[in-house]
């Protein structure tokens, strides 16, 4: 291992990694309690497997279709969710905040006769509301946000059957929001998205590399960034390959169906744009400063409530997105829109994912990968025949396992020094 | 040394509600020097320092900055001026790492987006400007440092901005032998490059071990600002215990200057 000393512009000197000093930073790091996702990654290989010899079915493309659809209003909530859990408060609320976003929209659509390019934005002005009111009480009165929210899950529950006057189900039948979580991308537009994803990830990573070593400044090993572009390829182009085989048992009757179900490009760019913001923009960074450290951030100049504020509006707008995208795959809301387990699996999928609950720690891939998991768990025991209630039982037990998880690597993290 | 002093208090009071916290208190800065702040708990050094850093408004007195009289509103209008405090808490965030935490608040953006080559140019810098050499990585997280080290990160979260004058609250309260040693020449180099330094110490050791100058505080009043060399270590402790030594501190109470405020007990006293 040749580990050749460098400095940075300013004469700090520091060591230049190489690929094995990187792999060996990080194992210290999973060793002193900083996961990341790497449990949700680990249980959504074995989980996998597990269904894929239990059921060949698993592995059908068309499971595998499926799969990000029954997973999006989750995983919406859920990348919401992380901003909230992020300053260590939560939103208990955010199941039918989004149940009541999508009865708006089709109440707007079916009974009012407004096109969709109207009721969306209806739809998310009110999750911005309904956060912004969330947020106001949580910050400006002092008001826990657990109870803020818990009387707000009750409320909205409320508010909820009253749009659907007492409970009738309102059926959507405009073809652009039907579409949104039920129907495929061409084959052509699918494999165009993802060779542009990997090429636009590959430049961004190449043009960061050499932009700070051009300042000389340590920059990752080439070999890691190598090693990542090319995951991040064989993830999509076998993903894409997989979609965009023929699903329809009987193509000839039933018409033909293949290319990556719309909704998951859509979860692809709120995945990039929020981490962004979280990772590139002075708001994010305030972010994880008050989930951090609040008094340091107050005293750094930090507006500490309107950061407040303004994560639960992210947190109920990305519910609106998700109550649009469940109305749409559905067909139709109904009063237990976003309610049963809807909730429960978005926090589980943050935490899963590796958001802490404690705050400070999170990203908002996290969303996606333990929405994956739950997805994953989902559906498995639903094709090996359990029932609902068993399926509530593990998923429970299983974000008991996450929060566990933790917890416990935070007490080892304080006890090692690395948190 | 340098004759003017960089920012000199004159006169200062402070009360919160009935209880007046300084009276007429009085404190010079002098670039290139350390001037020890000490006084025993209540003598109302925390107080100043919050006076000074805009945190509480003070009631009478002036602050002069370089020969201006200035006003200090906010903690922004000190920041402005160049006055940055080091609290004991240190304020700084576990989950961010070095750069984050020494640009928070003040982050460098091109755009809309962090231009973090640039800060962590700028922090590399400044720790090389005060000879810190013992991080393995600026991308290190601040919960992985030692007490020592989170310390340099405060110290040098504060000299970034090009501060002129530094206060440093009690900065090796908790602190081991090796660190306090590291973190008191790291208070020496910042007077050497020309800062003002004010060290807030309960540790007699820390204050001769750096100091120039030496300010105690005596319940809320100035009892001297003399020179370090001048003065013995017990000298410092009896001005602090009684704000009064030799012919150094405060004069004698007399009843006279008490005017009447208090009542008078003794038996057979005035009705």
């Amino acid at each position: 291992m040749s580990t050749t000393t460098t400095t940075t512009a300013g004469g700090v000197r520091v060591v230049k990694p190489t690929v094995a000093s990187h792999l060996h930073d990080y194992w210290g790091r999973v060793r002193g309690g900083d996961l990341g996702s790497l449990p949700a990654v680990l249980g959504l290989i074995v989980l996998s497997l597990i269904f894929g010899v239990a059921r060949e079915t698993f592995f059908s493309p068309l499971n595998f279709a499926n799969l990000f659809n029954q997973s999006a209003q989750v995983v919406f909530i859920a990348m919401g969710l992380v901003f909230v859990l992020l300053l260590g408060e939560i939103d208990l609320s955010a199941g039918f905040a989004s149940g009541v976003c999508g009865a708006v929209m089709a109440i707007l659509l079916t009974n009012h006769g407004w096109d969709w390019y109207t009721a969306i934005p209806v739809a998310l002005a009110t999750g911005l509301v309904i956060g912004f009111t969330l947020g106001f009480l949580v910050a400006k009165v002092g008001i826990p946000s657990f109870v803020v929210t818990l009387a707000a899950f009750l409320a909205f529950q409320g508010i909820l059957l009253v749009l659907l006057s007492g409970g009738k189900n309102i059926s959507i039948r405009d073809p652009f929001v039907l579409a949104l979580a039920n129907k495929n991308m061409s084959v052509v537009v699918s494999w165009v998205l993802a060779i542009a994803a990997v090429a636009g990830y590959a430049a961004l990573q190449i043009a960061r590399i050499r932009g700070r070593a051009k300042r000389g400044l340590v920059t990752d090993p080439m070999g890691i960034v190598l090693a990542r572009i090319v995951a991040l390829a064989v993830i999509l182009f076998s993903a894409v390959a997989v979609l965009t085989a023929e699903r329809s048992i009987n193509p000839l009757i039933s018409g033909s169906v293949k290319g990556v179900p719309i909704v998951a490009p859509i979860i692809a760019v709120f995945l990039i744009f929020w981490t962004f913001v979280l990772g590139r923009t002075t708001y994010g960074r305030h972010v994880y400063a008050v989930g951090g450290n609040t008094e340091a951030a107050r005293r750094a100049g930090i507006p500490v409530d309107r950061v407040r504020i303004s994560v639960f509006v992210i947190c109920s707008f990305m519910a609106a997105v998700g109550g649009i995208i469940a109305a749409s795959r559905a067909n139709s809301v109904d009063p237990n829109s976003g309610g049963s387990n809807v909730l429960l699996y978005a926090v589980g999928a943050a935490v899963i994912g590796g958001t802490s609950l404690f705050g400070g720690k999170g990203r908002v891939l996290d969303a996606v990968i333990g929405g994956a998991v739950i997805a994953v768990i989902d559906n498995g025991m639903g094709l090996m025949g359990y029932s609902a209630g068993t399926k509530f039982v593990v998923t429970g037990l299983i974000l008991l396992l996450a929060a566990s998880v933790d917890a416990l690597s935070r007490r080892r993290a304080a006890a090692t020094g690395t948190r | 040394m340098a004759a003017t002093p960089l920012l000199e208090l004159r006169g200062i009071d402070k009360s919160f509600g009935p209880v007046q916290v300084l009276h007429d208190v009085g404190l010079s800065v002098y670039p290139g020097e350390v001037t020890a702040l000490v006084g025993d708990n209540g003598a109302g050094k925390s107080t100043l320092v919050k006076c000074v850093s805009g945190i509480y408004t003070i009631d009478a007195g002036t602050v002069t900055f370089d020969g201006n009289q200035v006003a200090v509103h906010s903690p922004r209008d000190a920041s402005a001026l160049g006055i940055e405090v080091v609290y004991q808490d240190l304020a700084l965030c576990d989950n961010l790492d070095i750069v984050q935490n020494m640009f928070l608040g003040r982050e460098k953006v091109r755009g809309l987006v962090l231009d973090e080559p640039t800060m962590e140019q700028m922090a590399g810098d400044t720790l090389a400007s005060l000879s810190v050499r013992t991080v393995k990585s600026l991308r290190q997280l601040v919960a992985s440092l030692s007490g020592g080290q989170r310390q340099t990160v405060a110290i040098a979260k504060a000299v970034l901005w090009n501060s002129r004058v530094v206060i440093l609250d009690e900065p090796t309260a908790a602190l081991g032998v090796a660190q306090t040693a590291q973190v008191l020449e790291l208070v020496r180099r910042l007077a050497d490059n020309g800062l003002g330094v004010v060290l807030i110490s309960h540790n007699m050791n820390d204050v001769f071990a750096v100091s120039d100058r030496v300010a105690a505080l005596y319940l809320g009043r100035t009892a001297a600002q003399v020179r370090t060399s001048d003065v013995t270590h017990s000298q410092i402790v009896e001005l602090i215990t009684s704000g009064r030594s030799g012919n150094l501190g405060l004069p004698p109470e007399k009843p006279s200057d008490l005017n009447g405020g208090v009542l008078d007990i003794t038996p057979g006293g005035p009705q």
